[in-house]
Parts: structure tokens; C-alpha cells; sequence
């Protein structure tokens, strides 16, 4: 499939990039994930311990110069291991989205561009799948496959497909109907062609969008589950694990649990207002552009 | 890429649709929407198709090239030959290396018949490269070229903008510019002007006019706007409820309209009527729609002319005559009759 380097994502971005940067509320959530990015990335020089290293004397120990946010129940310095688990939380959120894409994009784009007893099978398994609440389903699966952080977040990812799938479909269904699809097989190109070079550019807008949101309830959903104990295993942690191990302490000492909770809250947060953000910019950009 | 030039008159046919029924699913079964069309277009020639929204020309064009198959349609019997060659049930694989090659093929809505994710170079570069396989810096260079030849001024600047930083008359240009990037033999114009102002409108036939003469492509155009057709057509086929009216060379057509349908187009067009001293009259009533034909002849219901023991007994067959053909029992007693009102009648201009 030649792709041609001005073959962009987002149709005409200056437009939209403009847009995007007058919204100050998504602007600030999107430096906020920038800056958490960053966090996890530097984490061996930000974090100002090891955060597997538990100290006997210095269990539960109220926050100070030393232990910044407190210490938790086996002595660990909690901000450092905040920091470090923004890796796992971060990789975990997007492994779950890269599978949800991987199955729902596909299976989205031939259910809405071919339409017939093909979309009605596709849309029907999505239907069965969409009917479980999403947690349960994962907690289902994650119990069949072993609790691990990889089932945990396949699970997830399997979960959201058919939320992935919808958007596509829907999208695709509109494009579809368009006279410049038409207009490309009055050129001669062919199915295939069609879908990958004239549809799917033209869906990334809402995909992008369905795909930050995501982004963020996965990072939900990874906590839920680690918090239960099915997502990642100690010795490793997420900020899903750290709040459940310092959830029955939290009356003793509540600042971990706090945090975890407010870092939690904060990203997923952040990722839903870039979501919005992004979605307002397009959705402007198109109705100005006709 | 050179043009070649085809001698003009050069004779033979390009492009033969014969008898071509298309249907549509509808909540009671099939609908036919194009009944039994035949249209053919000479080498080097210009056809217009004529008729009111809902006459079904623009879907026999497309069904003619596979374009009504994916949007649900079937063409249910019928030919359409290009160049010798039986598109009707050709695979895809076989009309893609003609559609776009071979045809060129121009739409109606300019505005959104361009993929707004591209800049409108890379659409006609890809059209080349397609069809031609030629490298990425030929194929721009040619969409470069042929922008240049539909008079896009600064082309080669142009060609790197997107769709929406283009104008109407704008994007029709860049919308023929890529129907001709592979010197078609045919070129299918579905009601290029419609969505244009007047005087861009003008500009786009010129435009087409200048093509066609420089490169003896065939051209069948698309509209329901007679001031058009004077303008550019050498013959007409005039359709109404799925069928063929009428078809004439363009002079007789203007001259001598043999349907009373034909005719009461030619009144209806502010340029002839108000040249004759009157104004423009409508034609009454609606069309009539494809699951709800009037029996017998399909215009009898609007016709000034309808004795309706003839007209809504049977279905009128299409009766050739010296010039053409004509479906309409009455052709040879209204033959006068219509000749003098289109050359004489005049109607007290109504303001």
C-alpha cells in the first residue's frame, strides 16, 4: 500500500491544531499527560528511592522530607513507587487500546463498508459482547487466563473492540454514502484500495477521539482490576495495586491512598478532556470546511 | 503522455447502452428507476442527456459503469458497450482498469466529490499512477500538467492545497483535470455546471469544449439545463419517468421537438421564451415517480396534448423517425403542431 507522505491523519491540520491550542482546558490536560509521560520515562532519576527497597523502621510513616507522600505498609517510599508505576500503568492503557484498535478498527471498517449479512453477524457478536459490563467481563476473563497484567489488559482490550468497532462503523456508514467514494471508483479504485486510502483517513477524526477516551478508561479499568488483585502481581506495581494495598490502611495513614487515588483520578481525567478537546476541533474544523 | 488527436467525424460508435433496465430495492420489490435506455455516443462526439431530477439519467450512466452496484442497485438486463468491449457484468477488476482510464468520469456535487484528507495533487497523481504506473514524480507532475490544462492558475502551487481551500468552480476544474489525467477516450460529465454560478458555469464549458476539441474525446454530458445543451451538444437524448422521450440531433431537437415533453422544456427556458417575447411556462404538475407510473405514456398525466383513450391505454414504444426517435402516440399529428409553437407561438408576456 503506497502511502504517500502528505497522506496525514487528520484532514488540513493547521486549522485544527489552532483550535485545538485556543482550548485551554484541553491544552492543560494535554501538558498534564505530557508531563506524566515524561515521569514514567525518567523514573529511575526522578524517583527519590528505590521503590522496592522496604525499610522495617519506617512503616507507615506520615509524609516527610524523606518519605514525601508517606511510606506504605512494608516501609516502601510511596512517591517513588507512584513514579515508577506510571510505567506500568501508561504501557498497561495502551496495550489495552492497541488491542481494542487492532480488533475493533478492521472489523469496523468491513461491518460498515460491506454492509449486508456481514455487518449483521459482526454487529450481532458485538451486541452479545457490549451487554456485559465491561469490568465483569474482564474479571471473567482475567479468572480464565490467570491474573497477570498482559491477561488483565487483553481482557480490557477485548472488552473495549466493540466500542471501537461502533464508531468505526458508524463513521464508515457516512463516509460511505460520500460522493468522493463514489468519485474514487469512478477512478478505478477497488475495494480495498477504496477502504485503506479514501475511508479510513476520514473515520481517524472520531477514532482519535473514541481512542483518548479510551485511553483513560483503560487506565480505570487497569486500577479496578489490580486493585481486586487480578491485574499486576507484586512485586510490581500500577497505581491501580498501590491504592489496593494501601486502601485498608487508609485510616492509619490516608496520604498514599490519597495520592494513588488523585493520580488515578487526574490522568484519567486529563485523557478525557484531550478527548473532548480533540473532538470539539474536528468536529469545528469540519463544519467550517464545508 | 501525448494527446491523441482523433480525426474529427471519424465515425463508428464509442460507447452503445442498449436497453438498459436498472432496479432499486424498495419496500415492495424491485423499483425500476432506467427502463429499457438506450443511448449511443460516436467517437468524437458530444451527447447530452436531458431531463428532470428523477429521470433516471444519472443513474444510467453510472449503472453503465458499475457505479449503482454498490450502493444496492442491479442492472437487470440490457448492454453497454465501450470500444467493443460487454461492461455489463464485467468484474470490478476489469472496469477499474477502465473506469478512470479509459472513462473519465465528472460529478455533480464538486464540492464533495473530492477526499477533503488529500491535497488535490496526490488525487490526480494517484489516478495516474494507477493507471499508468508511472513513477511518484511523473504521476505529480502530470496532475501538475493537466491542472494547468483545465486553466488552474499557479497549478503547480495548487496542486499541494486541499479540497476546501479550493472554490466551487475551483474544485469542478480540479474534478476535470483528474477525469482527463489519463486521456480518456469518453468522458461522463453527470451535471458538471449544476452547482455552479452562472458565469462559472460558462468557464467550466468552455473549459470542456476546449478539451474536447483538442483531444477528440467523446463526451456524454449530464443536465437538465437546455441553455446547456444548445451550447455544447451535437446530439440529445431526452428522458423522462426511466425512459427515452426522444433523442434528435441537437438543431432538430431545437427546431423541431417531436415530444410534447421536449417541447414543453423548450418553453419552460427563460432564454427561448423571453427571446420569443414571453414568459417562461412550467410545465404542470409533478414528475412522476418510479413506483407509481401513469399508465401508458408516463407524461400523460402533463401533457396539453393527451387524448387519453390513446395515451393511457397502452405503453408507448419508441418509434424511430427520419431524425431520431420519438415515444408518443400522437408524433405524427402533433408533428406540426409543436414545430410552430416552437418557432411561433408567442404568449403575452405575464408580469
Amino acid at each position: 500500500m503506497p502511502v504517500t507522505p502528505a497522506a496525514v491523519a487528520l484532514p488540513p491540520a493547521s486549522g485544527f491544531v489552532r483550535r485545538f491550542c485556543r482550548n485551554r482546558t484541553a491544552m492543560i490536560s494535554l501538558c498534564i499527560l505530557v508531563l506524566i509521560t515524561l515521569v514514567a520515562i525518567f523514573a529511575p532519576y526522578l524517583a527519590p528511592q528505590d521503590p522496592a527497597r522496604s525499610s522495617l523502621r519506617a512503616i507507615m510513616k506520615p509524609p516527610s522530607l524523606k518519605y514525601l507522600l508517606g511510606s506504605d505498609d512494608l516501609g516502601r517510599d510511596v512517591l517513588s513507587r507512584l513514579i515508577f508505576a506510571s510505567r506500568l500503568s501508561l504501557i498497561a492503557s495502551v496495550q489495552a487500546v492497541v488491542i481494542a484498535l487492532g480488533i475493533g478498527l478492521p472489523l469496523g471498517l468491513i461491518s460498515g463498508y460491506v454492509g449486508g449479512w456481514v455487518d449483521a453477524i459482526i454487529m450481532r457478536f458485538n451486541d452479545a459482547l457490549m451487554s456485559f459490563p465491561a469490568l465483569i467481563l474482564a474479571v471473567v476473563i482475567v479468572g480464565m487466563m490467570g491474573p497477570s497484567l498482559t491477561n488483565a489488559m487483553t481482557a480490557i482490550g477485548l472488552v473495549y473492540a466493540p466500542r471501537v468497532m461502533r464508531v468505526v462503523r458508524g463513521s464508515t456508514l457516512s463516509v460511505r454514502q460520500e460522493v468522493y467514494i463514489t468519485s474514487a471508483r469512478a477512478t478505478g479504485c477497488g475495494d480495498a484500495r477504496i477502504i485503506l486510502r479514501h475511508v479510513l483517513p476520514n473515520v481517524m477524526g472520531p477514532l482519535v477521539v473514541q481512542s483518548t477516551v479510551l485511553m483513560g478508561q483503560a487506565l480505570l479499568a487497569e486500577a479496578g482490576l489490580s486493585f481486586l488483585g487480578l491485574g499486576v502481581q507484586p512485586p510490581e506495581a500500577s497505581w491501580g495495586s498501590i491504592l489496593g494495598s494501601a486502601f485498608p490502611y487508609m485510616q492509619r495513614s490516608p496520604v498514599p491512598t490519597i495520592a494513588a487515588g488523585l493520580v488515578i483520578s487526574v490522568t484519567v481525567l486529563c485523557f478525557n478532556l484531550v478527548g473532548d478537546g480533540i473532538r470539539d476541533s474536528v468536529g469545528r474544523m469540519r463544519r467550517a470546511g464545508d | 503522455m501525448d494527446q491523441g488527436i482523433a480525426s474529427a467525424g471519424s465515425g463508428g460508435t464509442l460507447l452503445e447502452i442498449r436497453d438498459l433496465v436498472v432496479q432499486y430495492p424498495s419496500a415492495n420489490g424491485w423499483l425500476t428507476v432506467v427502463d429499457h435506455v438506450s443511448i449511443s455516443v460516436g467517437r468524437n462526439d458530444i451527447v447530452c442527456i436531458v431531463g428532470e431530477s428523477g429521470s433516471g439519467k444519472s443513474v444510467t450512466v453510472q449503472a453503465a459503469l458499475g457505479l449503482v452496484q454498490p450502493k444496492g442497485g442491479r442492472v437487470r438486463s440490457g448492454s453497454v458497450k465501450f470500444d467493443g468491449q460487454e461492461l455489463v457484468g464485467m468484474s470490478n477488476r476489469q472496469l477499474n482498469r477502465i473506469r478512470g482510464d479509459a472513462i473519465g468520469f465528472i460529478f455533480q456535487e464538486p464540492m464533495s466529490s473530492l477526499n477533503p484528507a488529500y491535497t488535490v495533487g496526490d488525487q490526480i497523481a494517484e489516478v495516474v499512477r494507477r493507471h499508468r504506473g508511472v513513477s511518484r514524480q511523473e504521476a505529480w507532475k502530470r496532475a501538475v500538467a493537466v491542472m494547468d490544462r483545465v486553466h488552474i492558475a499557479s497549478a503547480a502551487s495548487r496542486a499541494n492545497d486541499y479540497p476546501h481551500q479550493f472554490s466551487g468552480g475551483m474544485r469542478q476544474r480540479v474534478m476535470i483535470a483528474m477525469a482527463i489525467a489519463c486521456d480518456p477516450r469518453l468522458l461522463i460529465a453527470d451535471e458538471p455546471t449544476t452547482a455552479l454560478d452562472v458565469t462559472i458555469q460558462a468557464r467550466i464549458l468552455e473549459v470542456l469544449e476546449e478539451l474536447q476539441a483538442e483531444s477528440g474525446m467523446s463526451v456524454l454530458f449530464i443536465t437538465h439545463d437546455l441553455g446547456v445543451v444548445a451550447e455544447i451538444a451535437r446530439s440529445v437524448v431526452v428522458m423522462y419517468g426511466a425512459q427515452v422521450v426522444e433523442a434528435a440531433p441537437v438543431e432538430e431537437l431545437f427546431r423541431n421537438p417531436r415530444h410534447p415533453y421536449t417541447s414543453g422544456l423548450l418553453e419552460a427556458m427563460p432564454q427561448v421564451a423571453l427571446d420569443r417575447g414571453h414568459a417562461p411556462v412550467a410545465i404542470p404538475g409533478v414528475v412522476a415517480q418510479a413506483h407509481s407510473w401513469p399508465k401508458g405514456c408516463r407524461f400523460h398525466p402533463r401533457c396539453g396534448y393527451c387524448q387519453p383513450e390513446v395515451c393511457a391505454a397502452a405503453p408507448v414504444p419508441l418509434i424511430p423517425d427520419d431524425h431520431g426517435y420519438v415515444r408518443c402516440s400522437r408524433a405524427a399529428e402533433l408533428r406540426s403542431v409543436l414545430g410552430k409553437a416552437a418557432t411561433e407561438r408567442t404568449i403575452p408576456v405575464m408580469t
